[in-house]
């Protein structure tokens, strides 16, 4: 646990990431990538329903901006897991589990119920991404790196939202 | 080409994440609770150094920006929901498969709940176009063009602002 890296180093990494994406793929393919992962989702979701519904993902307004399919932000996002699990693995730290420790110790160990907790979470987690533009890489990394006002609103709300709620789930511990 | 560029920044990106410890619903929740302010210090430094390149790239004429437009409402109320989303979840979009990479298997739920959420944010975005998307809607807009600024010159004021914050948190003891 104690021979990971400092979060500023993994920050500024990132940082450096994000330039490095950016000059690489404009002066390579003619557009600039910026690190961002919300869309992804709906490109994927997109590719789901059209297999079901073809009819309705052609007739979506916005499905018709966002154009379904595999493009380099879904291969971005296919990537993370992939490093990650290379990460864990080589430092002896990938560590099967379904219930964190913090949901268990307020919610106990089923793993239904933090399922639960994790998909109507994670459905919340997008849509409201979606209706603000972007997710903390795409406006918090990207966007405030840019300058742009959009981010800085969304970033307040990301807080504004998470800390009370965060508060009343989880409680005020180990401060 | 493209594709496999946008893998291998992937895995590296998923890589730099697993080391900095921020896959981890427990420091999520930690940052949520002010209790623990790893992925929030992994959010500053990634902006000092973002930003700084980002405007230096974009001064020197090497890339373009690409600006999300300005919507004040739909920005914020989006913020919210996707905060509240944070809260339940403990990772977000670009962590969530990180962390089942690193074994948290839980985020597998999360990740389809997300599929699911952006569904339905598709079948609702022309409610939302109607009712919020009019909103303060200002365009494509940053700091430096609302300041009339050289945006390399708000950029290193903007970086500078962040480093002394990150000088406080550590001087405090966080």
């Amino acid at each position: 646990m104690r021979n990971g890296w400092s979060p500023y180093l993994g920050g500024a990494l990132t940082g450096l990431l994000l330039v490095v994406s950016v000059l690489v793929t404009y002066q390579l393919f003619g557009h600039p990538r910026y690190l961002g992962t919300s869309t992804a989702y709906v490109k994927v979701a997109g590719l789901i329903e059209k297999a079901v519904s073809p009819e309705s993902v052609e007739a979506n307004a916005y499905y018709r901006k966002k154009k379904p399919g595999i493009d380099w932000k879904v291969m971005l996002v296919l990537g993370v897991p992939l490093g990650a699990f290379l990460a864990a693995v080589r430092n002896g730290e990938f560590r099967p589990r379904w219930v964190p420790g913090v949901w268990r110790e307020r919610f106990g160990d089923s793993p239904a119920v933090r399922a639960l907790g994790a998909f109507v979470g994670g459905f919340l987690l997008i849509y409201g991404a979606r209706l603000a533009g972007g997710c903390p890489s795409g406006h918090g990394l990207s966007g405030m790196s840019q300058l742009a006002v959009s981010a800085f609103i969304v970033v307040a709300g990301f807080f504004a939202g998470g800390i009370p709620l965060a508060l009343i789930l989880y409680g005020r511990r180990r401060g | 080409m493209e594709l496999l560029v946008g893998l291998i920044t992937g895995v590296i990106w998923g890589y730099i994440f697993q080391r900095a410890r921020i896959l981890r619903f427990e420091k999520h929740a930690g940052l949520l609770t002010l209790t623990d302010l790893t992925v929030l210090k992994f959010l500053l430094s990634g902006v000092v150094v973002g930003a700084l390149g980002i405007q230096l790239l974009t001064t020197l004429g090497l890339a373009p920006y690409h600006l999300k437009p300005t919507f004040v409402a739909a920005n914020f109320v989006g913020g919210v929901i996707y905060g509240l989303g944070w809260a339940l979840l403990g990772y977000c979009p670009g962590t969530m498969p990180g962390a089942v990479g690193e074994g948290s298997l839980d985020g597998l739920f999360g990740i389809l709940g997300g599929l699911c959420g952006a569904m339905a944010y598709a079948h609702t975005y022309p409610f939302w176009k109607e009712k919020l998307l009019g909103i303060g809607a200002y365009g494509k807009i940053s700091l430096p063009m609302l300041f009339h600024l050289p945006p390399l010159l708000v950029g290193a004021i903007f970086a500078g602002l962040l480093l002394a914050f990150i000088v406080f948190l550590e001087k405090m003891g966080w």
